[in-house]
C-alpha cells in the first residue's frame, strides 16, 4: 500500500489544474459531477446488495427451509431497484431541462471551431460581417453567457474537449456538429483534441479563457482591429520580408496583403498565450525557434522550413512579436 | 553434439537466442530533430549526406511531402512523368546520384526544370533527392515503406527496381 501511495497521488493530480474534469467551471461539467456521484451511490449500493445476497447464498446450508426469511429481503431489493432507477431517471431529466433552460434570457455567443492537423481555427460569428472575428488556438468566453459552438473539421476526425466545461464532441470532415457550453467561473482552462488525429495529436491544445463580460468585450474589440503598423525599423523589415515570401500563402494578417487561410491567422498572434496550438509559450525565443525549424518541436506538422538568414529571421520575429 | 554434455547444451539455447537479438541493437536512427540550415546544397562531405538522407525513413518521408508541396507532381506526376520526364524508370539525363539530383533541383536544367535555389533549403533538397531516388527503387529497402500509400494492392514504386538501373548508392552500413 505504501508503494501505491505515490501512484495514487499522481493519479489524483489529474483532478486539479487547467484540464480538470472535476473543477465544475462550466454547467456541463458541474452536471456531470452531480450525475456521476448519484450514479456511483445508487449502483454502488446495488453492488453491495448483490454481494450480500451472494455471501448469504454461500453461508446458507443446502436445502435448508428459508421460509419467510427471504421474502422481505426480496421485496426490499425490488423496491430499491425501482426507487433507484426512478431517482436516476429524474436526476437525468432535471439536468437535461436545466441545461436546456440555462441562460435562455440572453442571446448565445455563436462560435465556429474548425479543427485542422494540428491546430484550431476559432471564428466568432456575428450577423454583421465586419464583426466576424477569426483567431486560432485560443477561445475567449464571457462568464455566464451560453455559447453555441459549431464544430467542423477540414482533414480528419478530431474531438473538441475542454474537460473543465463539458464533455467531448467530435469534429468530423463533411459534417457539422454542435456543442453548448455555459462557463460559470472565471479562469484559465485547457482544451485538448480527444480523438487521435495523426502524428501531432498530443500537441493540439486549446487555451480557454473565461473572463468577465467587460474584459471579453474589450478583447473582442482589440481583436477586431487590423494589425498595427510596425513601429521599429527591424519590425518593418520583417513585415516586408513576410509579405514578399511564402508566409502569405498560408497565413493571413488583417490590414496587410497576407490572406492565406491554410494556417492560423496571425493578425494578433502576439496577444496569444502560446504558439503552435499550446506547444510552446509565446515569446520571441519560441517564435524564432519555431520559424527556423518548425519540424523540430512539432515533427510532421504542415509548416515547411523557409530558407532565411539570421538577420531576416530576427526581423520576422520582431514583426510577429509586435502583432498584439 | 557429443562434445557438449547436457549441462553445457542447456545454456546454449538462451545464449543463441540472445545472439539473435543483437542485430536489433542496430536500429535506424530517425532524425526529426535536425538542423534545417545545416546542409548546403553543394556540401563537402557528400558520402556522409548520402547516408544521412538516403537511408533514413524520416528524411525520405519529408522528401515525399516536399514533392507534393513544391508541386513537383505538376510536371513529373506521381513519379510517372507527364510534362516532365518520368522519375520511376532507369533513364537519368543528368545523373542518378543524390548529388546530381540535388544539383538538378538547386540550379534547374534546360527545357523546363526550374531552379529551386531560393525556394528550398539545402536540407530540403537532400530530402527531395532521397525521395526521388526511392521512386525508382534506388533507396535502401529498410528505409522505404514496403506498402503503397494508396489502397491499391500493387507493389509500391519504392520496392520495384527498373531493369539495368545504376547500382544503389548507399555505402555499406
Amino acid at each position: 500500500m505504501r508503494r501505491l501511495m505515490p501512484l495514487l497521488a499522481l493519479a489524483a493530480s489529474g483532478c486539479a489544474g487547467v484540464q480538470s474534469m472535476t473543477g465544475g467551471a462550466g454547467l456541463g461539467s458541474r452536471q456531470f459531477n452531480t450525475l456521476m456521484l448519484a450514479f456511483l451511490i445508487v449502483t454502488g449500493l446495488a453492488y453491495l446488495f448483490v454481494l450480500l445476497f451472494l455471501g448469504g447464498a454461500f453461508v446458507r446450508r443446502r436445502r435448508e427451509n428459508v421460509g419467510n426469511f427471504m421474502r422481505p429481503l426480496l421485496i426490499g431489493w425490488t423496491a430499491f431497484i425501482l426507487v433507484g432507477i426512478a431517482l436516476l431517471t429524474l436526476l437525468s431529466f432535471l439536468d437535461d431541462r436545466q441545461s436546456a433552460l440555462a441562460g435562455t434570457g440572453q442571446p448565445p455567443l455563436k462560435i465556429e471551431i474548425t479543427a485542422n492537423q494540428w491546430w484550431w481555427q476559432v471564428t466568432y460569428q456575428d450577423p454583421m460581417a465586419s464583426r466576424t472575428l477569426i483567431t486560432a488556438n485560443e477561445l475567449h468566453l464571457p462568464v455566464g453567457r451560453p455559447v453555441e459552438i459549431t464544430l467542423k473539421a477540414s482533414d480528419v476526425i478530431h474531438s473538441f474537449w475542454v474537460p473543465g466545461l463539458a464533455g467531448k464532441q467530435d469534429l468530423i470532415p463533411g459534417r457539422t456538429n454542435h456543442i453548448r457550453l455555459l462557463p460559470r467561473r472565471i479562469g484559465l482552462l485547457r482544451g485538448q483534441c480527444a480523438e487521435f488525429c495523426g502524428m501531432q495529436h498530443a500537441h493540439m491544445a486549446l487555451d480557454v479563457i473565461v473572463e468577465p463580460p467587460a474584459r471579453f468585450a474589450a478583447w473582442y474589440a482589440a481583436q477586431l482591429r487590423p494589425a498595427s503598423r510596425p513601429a521599429t525599423a527591424l519590425a518593418q523589415a520583417g513585415q516586408a520580408w513576410f509579405l514578399s515570401h511564402q508566409c502569405v500563402t498560408c497565413h493571413s494578417i488583417a490590414g496587410t496583403t497576407a490572406g492565406g487561410r491554410t494556417g492560423p491567422d496571425l493578425t494578433h498572434v502576439a496577444s496569444r498565450r502560446t504558439i503552435a496550438a499550446g506547444t510552446l509559450p509565446m515569446n520571441p525565443g519560441s517564435l524564432a525557434g519555431w520559424i527556423a525549424n518548425p519540424q523540430g518541436p512539432k515533427p510532421g506538422n504542415h509548416m515547411p522550413t523557409i530558407a532565411m538568414s539570421g538577420a531576416e529571421l530576427s526581423a520576422v520575429v520582431a514583426y510577429l512579436g509586435s502583432l498584439e | 553434439m557429443e562434445c557438449f554434455g547436457p549441462t553445457l547444451r542447456r545454456p546454449l539455447i538462451p545464449v543463441c537466442a540472445a545472439l539473435l537479438m543483437l542485430p536489433a541493437c542496430q536500429r535506424e536512427e530517425r532524425g526529426p530533430r535536425t538542423d534545417p540550415a545545416a546542409e548546403a546544397s553543394a556540401p563537402a562531405d557528400i558520402p556522409a549526406l548520402i547516408v544521412r538522407y538516403g537511408g533514413d525513413a524520416w528524411q525520405i518521408g519529408e522528401g515525399q511531402r516536399l514533392f507534393r508541396w513544391m508541386n513537383c507532381t505538376g510536371c513529373h506526376g506521381n513519379g510517372g512523368g507527364g510534362m516532365g520526364p518520368s522519375l520511376m524508370d532507369d533513364e537519368w539525363r543528368y545523373g542518378s546520384s543524390m548529388a546530381d539530383i540535388v544539383r538538378t533541383i538547386d540550379w534547374g536544367r534546360p527545357n523546363g526544370m526550374p531552379a529551386f535555389h531560393d525556394k528550398l533549403t539545402g536540407q530540403q533538397m537532400w530530402q527531395l533527392a532521397a525521395y526521388v531516388r526511392s521512386l525508382s527503387g534506388l533507396a535502401r529497402k529498410d528505409a522505404v515503406p514496403s506498402r503503397a500509400d494508396t489502397l491499391a494492392p500493387s507493389v509500391p514504386l519504392t520496392q520495384v527496381r527498373p531493369l539495368d538501373s545504376p547500382p544503389a548508392e548507399a555505402p555499406p552500413q
